[in-house]
């Protein structure tokens, strides 16, 4: 029986911000003031908003509490699939920190800005190599942000051309956010069964794709970590029938100068770069999602864009299909610096070879629980493998209950009931930052629980036992929600 | 490379596991056609100290990289960041967790964004908030896409034209796709927004005004709202500065029913634009069609206190293509970021800084109306204002520029027909010597 590294500490308690503090006290080094007090007009003054005042070793400590409530990368394993959650370089912080980056104004004159516009020109060039795409636009925000970009970007496209495509497919192995970007650019989306394989057939595509549809949306290597391998034939048959083809580039970490998007036909992929080019979660962002596409739809990317001239780098503002902006200013730019690192610091063998390691880990966990779990598919898998509950639910221990007990055991729990088309799946991702003796610890640990499934399934339905919280009561949160104190 | 783990004998035994001969063979699957061809043509790898080199290098080639004072706004704000606040941001234990679906293993995560959401409600004058969006441009573009959720059938949205240009363009980008229209407000001589007219709409379902806006100016909220409200549409309230609801009124207390904008000014580098936060509250009775994530209390099954992602139901991963928005993510670290900011100001803390930004923008906007510049619009104003310059202002700014100081932005490209006005702000961050010497440079 192996233990993860999970144990029981020192918990310490901290109350709500508002329930600490007393008016007059303050936290901030206010500057001394050095010019006249004005009048402020009475009718506009307020009485200011109704915060605590507090000290700044109440804050300080409210702050390390809650932050010792949480489980980051930095603390252990997180087995996440499709979210690729791998070490978040400490240098790529120093560097977003680096002054006249950082204290950039994003509305001086290209002039004054030559340093962060270089590197933003880099980046694109860089994404767009190691996608194989033409043109890259760095502004969306997340994941989510790229992909409704490549939608604004596809209704532009056929609306230029005058035709009217009001449809999309969309697998059931897709991600929620797919069908909602759709959505919002009033495509209706229209499901597509994977086949048998796990992976979509030509032929079901063939037989939805007609002249009033968009084109498909793809994610490959595709959430059940199996590479799509009939995709050039996919793409083939959407573009016949004057489609584009949408790739969500959730999993690009299985595949990093292995595959070329392009050669796909693939039209657009948006990247995550907080999953494969390493800048951090931050508890849910800021993320990036920069939008890689094709020479044809790059006169549609969103403006500005920054291109190279002869006196520099510039702002390209005018741009007649373009879709214009969906940031106020250039995307979050802090994280762009840490994926520009980080790329820098990899360089191209060490890219292609993450992939590699990325889909060894991937690909070696599922072999040494292939005894434990059922798998869903018994294909070649990528960077990730989904398993299911099956063999526990005759104990009556389900996903849900061996993720909890996970994190007794100290693990992030993979990630669950995701995707859709398997029952009670577990979606492991390992990433290539973890090494062969944590990995083999974790699939140790799994075994435990899946042998503790049989006998002290109490113990797994009660579980965790040992976090500061035990399981909530989410069906009391959303039925009287409770958003503000 | 010490991000990759593995050793050449791990790699053979675990290579031995899976039945494979090679880290190629565990991609032999894969069809010809589709794989990369030759070695991404990259530079790399660089050391640690090579990278750093390089990106001092790229930052001291920035003008902020050696300036002394930006006196421009406009979206992004120089404010001081408390050492506090980046370091307690900057703990890994925010920094490298996920999206807290596990909430068991993410209280600080949850109760921090809870935290966020009270204190920003109470900011603006909200019932509720959101965990946050992606910036204040979508963040009101996400606004308007809700009223003509709430709206149904209503296909207008009218929009100041005093409302930020960049989020403006944002909003346009959203909506093009749907069959809504947008109106665009003009302005008054003292640069508050023209509502007349809007009585001529018969489909309204929302109306955006900025405040402070572009220009500065305070709007007049409380009268913008009993207006809209008549019309039977409802009443948005965007902001790039919310530090200036320390000193005035909230929107959300005089009868907005959407609050939302850029909170880049609590705790955030301006970093070129982002990455900032958007702030979203809205009255209670919209909350089941607001977008975005959002974090409620509830207990444990041993009664204790605790926190969740909640209303889910309103979401990508439940509703798919029905859901409020596709928005699957929140700014999660930069909200924790603006909380902690909130939390070391307090409300004595914020209402002095809001009072010092007040004032520092007041004393250059005098001096500069003393040396002969004319305001561009009479409203009230913050700690931004629009002048025009009588005579060539280029050479003065030129001066300035050889000093280290950037003295304003050139509205004209934002505004043609505003001619030769510049947009100035002067936060805590500006002296009184900057200011003296923009003063003197002018009356030259």
């Amino acid at each position: 029986m192996t233990h993860g590294p999970g144990t029981n500490g020192l918990i310490l308690e901290e109350p709500l911000l508002w329930e600490k503090g007393k008016p007059g006290r303050m936290a901030y080094s206010m500057p001394p003031s050095d010019v006249p007090e004005e009048t402020v007009d009475e009718e506009l003054l307020g009485e200011g908003p109704d915060f605590p005042d507090l000290g700044e070793l109440d804050v300080v400590r409210h702050y390390t509490r809650l932050s010792q409530w949480n489980f980051g990368i930095d603390t252990g394993m997180y087995p996440l699939g499709s979210c690729t959650m791998k070490y978040n370089p400490k240098i790529n912080e120093k560097m977003a920190a680096t002054p006249g980056l950082a204290s950039a104004h994003p509305l001086l004159e290209p002039e004054f800005s030559q340093g962060i516009l270089k590197l933003h020109y880099e980046l694109q060039e860089y994404l767009a190599r190691i996608t194989g795409m033409d043109a890259v636009s760095l502004q969306p925000s997340a994941g989510a942000q790229g992909e409704l970009t490549a939608m604004l970007m596809f209704a532009a496209y056929f609306r230029k051309k005058n035709e009217k495509r009001t449809k999309i497919l969309i697998p059931d192995t897709a991600h929620g956010t797919n069908p909602a970007s759709a959505a919002l650019c009033g495509f209706t989306s229209i499901p597509l069964a994977s086949g048998e394989k796990g992976i979509l057939d030509p032929a079901a595509v063939k037989e939805l794709m007609d002249d009033e549809t968009v084109g498909i949306m793809v994610t490959n290597p595709n959430t059940l970590g199996l590479f799509e391998e009939h995709i050039r034939e996919i793409t083939d048959i959407v573009h016949e029938r004057g489609g584009l083809v949408y790739g969500d580039g959730a999993n690009m970490n299985a595949i990093m100068g292995i595959v070329d998007i392009k050669r796909c036909g693939i039209d657009a992929v948006h990247l995550n770069l907080h999953k494969t080019f390493s800048t951090p979660h931050g508890g849910g962002g800021p993320g990036s999602g920069p939008i890689c596409v094709t020479a044809e739809l790059a006169p549609y990317l969103p403006v500005p864009r920054v291109a190279a001239s002869d006196n520099g780098y510039i702002l390209e503002t005018e741009s007649e299909d373009s879709i214009g902006r969906v940031h106020g200013f250039f995307g979050n730019v802090s994280v762009l610096i840490r994926a520009y690192s980080y790329i820098l610091s990899m360089g191209p063998a060490n890219l292609k070879k993450a992939s590699q390691l990325a889909v060894l880990n991937g690909a070696y966990v599922k072999a040494r629980l292939l005894d434990t779990f059922a798998l869903a598919y018994d294909r070649p898998c990528m960077h990730e493998c989904v398993f299911s509950d099956a063999r526990q639910q005759p104990f009556k221990v389900t996903t849900l209950d061996m993720a909890k007990r996970l994190i007794d055991h100290g693990y992030h729990p993979p990630t669950i009931y995701f995707p859709l088309v398997v029952s009670g799946a577990i979606m492991v991702e390992p990433t290539e930052t973890e090494c062969k003796d944590d990995l083999d610890t974790f699939i140790e640990v799994c075994k435990t629980i899946a042998q503790e499934a049989t006998k002290e399934g109490e113990r797994l339905r009660e579980a965790p036992s040992i976090t500061k919280v035990r399981r909530l009561d989410e069906t009391q949160a959303a039925r009287k929600p409770c958003l503000t104190g | 490379m010490r991000y990759l783990p593995h050793t050449e004998e791990e790699i053979g035994e675990m290579l031995a596991a899976t039945g494979r001969r090679s880290l190629d063979d565990l991609f032999a699957h894969l069809p010809d056609d589709v794989r990369y061809e030759g070695d991404i043509d990259i530079p790399g790898p660089l050391s640690e100290w090579e990278l750093t080199d390089h990106l001092q290098d790229l930052g001291q080639s920035m003008f902020t990289g050696s300036s002394r004072a930006v006196l421009i706004g406009a979206g992004s704000y120089d404010h001081h960041q408390p050492e506090i606040v980046r370091s307690l941001s900057g703990r890994a234990e925010f920094l490298t967790s996920y999206t807290p679906y596990q909430p068991e293993m993410a209280q600080g995560t949850l109760q921090g964004i809870f935290e966020f959401q009270t204190l920003t409600a109470r900011l603006l004058g909200t019932e509720v908030a959101n965990a946050s969006m992606y910036d204040g441009a979508s963040a009101l573009a996400e606004a308007l896409l809700m009223t003509l959720r709430i709206g149904k059938k209503k296909r207008t949205v009218a929009i100041s034209s005093a409302v930020h240009p960049h989020y403006r363009e944002v909003v346009r980008t959203y909506l093009a796709p749907g069959p809504f229209e947008i109106v665009e407000l003009s302005l008054g001589e003292d640069g508050r927004t023209n509502l007349s007219g809007l009585d001529e709409i018969d489909d309204l379902a929302g109306v955006a005004l900025q405040s402070p806006n572009f220009f500065g100016v305070i709007e007049d909220h409380a009268a913008g709202a009993e207006l809209v409200h008549g019309l039977g549409a409802l009443y948005v309230a965007c902001f790039s500065e919310p530090l200036s609801f320390g000193l005035f009124k909230s929107p959300g207390s005089v009868g907005a029913d959407i609050v939302c904008g850029e909170g880049q000014s609590f705790g955030m580098k301006q970093s070129f634009g982002g990455a900032g936060l958007g702030m979203f509250g809205c009255k209670q009775q919209f909350v089941r069609s607001m977008p975005g994530r959002v974090v409620g209390q509830t207990v444990d099954m041993e009664g204790k206190r605790g926190f969740v992602l909640t209303l889910s139901t309103r979401e990508q991963h439940i509703r798919r293509e029905k859901a409020t928005s596709n928005i699957c993510s929140n700014q999660g670290l930069c909200a924790m970021t603006a909380a902690i900011q909130m939390a070391t100001l307090g409300r004595t803390g914020l209402r002095q800084l809001a009072k010092l930004n007040y004032d520092k923008a007041a004393y250059l906007r005098k001096g500069l109306l003393a040396a002969g510049a004319r305001p561009l619009f009479s409203g009230p104003v913050f700690n931004e204002f629009a002048v025009i310059f009588a005579d060539d202002f280029e050479p003065a700014r030129e001066r300035l520029l050889g000093k280290g100081i950037v003295a304003g932005l050139p509205l004209a490209p934002f505004y043609p027909d505003v001619g030769n006005a510049f947009l100035f702000c002067a936060t805590e961050t500006v002296s009184k010597t900057i200011i003296d010497e923009v003063l003197e440079e002018v009356r030259r």
